[in-house]
């Protein structure tokens, strides 16, 4: 049986998709590709200087598509392209079949078939379920959910959360805030 | 009015089934069951609460517990969210008598609907864990009904 219980995320490791400067405040987003408010949280975010790391949180009830994009994702993240598979399902949410994930991998320049084979690998499967379990024990109950210096907000990003985001970005930029581990 | 602490007995009470019958304290013993009460059906917070718990509903149903969703709707509205949603849970409607069962267990909002509250009560029918959100728009993470559980004596 899987352990549910409470607790805070894990630390971010290597397996974990991250970007943005490493001196810069740390926010992580449990998120659904299927999820239009996922979509309006990342088009908020993307243009801070943030160091940014995103977990899934692709539940099969909820979106029929969403572990399918979870899987995609993780498929083009083998071949180095996670970030623009990100960008690319959160920058077009109206095409998420089949043919629209081929499309968008031929774009990318990803080797097809092995992107259609990791997209259906077991492997890729448990990837996204360990993030969702992850999500669950953190107390994630919808998408998408933030956070930040071990707070958790639910829901796209508020303007408060965004300035005081600002801010934080504001004080790394001066070396006012200290050194960290990327720990949640 | 909050929700029923953990140690008192089951309050009575009787739901309305989606198959026309009723569920009432009696029908709760020598099972773990986890109420799910939720404000209303197709609110968009519901949605993705009962969508969290059907994720983990295998693993709750592995370690015996029972879930249900309960909330003030009729047992019509409650079929068609269920189904909608996509999710097995199977829902109790406190539709008639309005509220009854809400205001035993002490999570009946004055508005006449359930407050978003998480209430396991152990095969003896004893409360062994509950939770009340602070407000109804926030929503409580898979997560507490696997600390609640870890109360049930095994």
């Amino acid at each position: 049986m899987t352990d549910l219980r409470s607790s805070a995320p894990p630390p971010l490791d290597d397996s974990d998709h991250v970007r943005g400067p490493t001196e810069a405040p740390l926010l992580l987003l449990y998120g659904d590709f299927a999820c239009p408010s996922c979509a309006l949280a990342d088009r908020r975010l993307r243009r801070l200087p943030l160091r940014y790391a995103f977990r899934h949180f692709a539940l099969r009830s909820k979106r029929p598509r969403a572990l399918a994009l979870a899987c995609a994702s993780e498929a083009a993240a083998r071949q180095g392209a996670f970030w623009p598979m990100h960008d690319a399902l959160f920058d077009d949410q109206g095409h998420q079949d089949d043919p629209h994930l081929w499309r968008r991998a031929q774009a990318l320049g990803l080797d097809l078939e092995r992107f259609e084979a990791d997209r259906r690998a077991e492997v890729t499967a448990a990837r996204v379920a360990r993030d969702v379990t992850s999500g669950l024990r953190a107390g994630v109950a919808l998408t998408p959910t933030l956070f930040v210096g071990g707070e958790r907000h639910a829901g796209p990003p508020t303007p408060e959360l965004l300035e005081a985001l600002a801010a934080g970005i504001a004080r790394a930029g001066r070396g006012e805030e200290p050194a960290r581990a990327d720990s949640m | 009015m909050t929700v029923i602490p953990p140690g008192q007995p089951a309050p009575e009470f009787s739901l309305a089934t989606e198959q026309g019958e009723r569920l009432s304290d009696a029908d709760l013993e020598g099972q773990t069951t986890v109420l799910v009460f939720y404000p209303f059906a197709f609110s968009p917070v519901c949605t993705d609460q009962l969508s969290v718990y059907q994720e983990v509903l295998d693993e709750l149903e592995s370690r015996g517990a029972k879930v249900y969703g309960v909330s003030c709707d009729s047992t019509w509205a409650q079929k068609a969210f269920r189904e909608k949603l996509g999710v097995t849970i199977p829902q109790l409607s406190d539709f008639e008598p309005k509220g009854k069962a809400c205001e035993a267990f002490g999570v009946l909002h004055p508005g006449g609907f359930a407050q978003r509250a998480l209430v396991i009560i152990g095969p003896d029918r004893v409360v062994r864990y509950s939770y009340q959100a602070p407000s109804p728009a926030e929503l409580p993470g898979a997560n507490l009904i696997f600390d609640g559980l870890e109360a049930v004596p095994s």
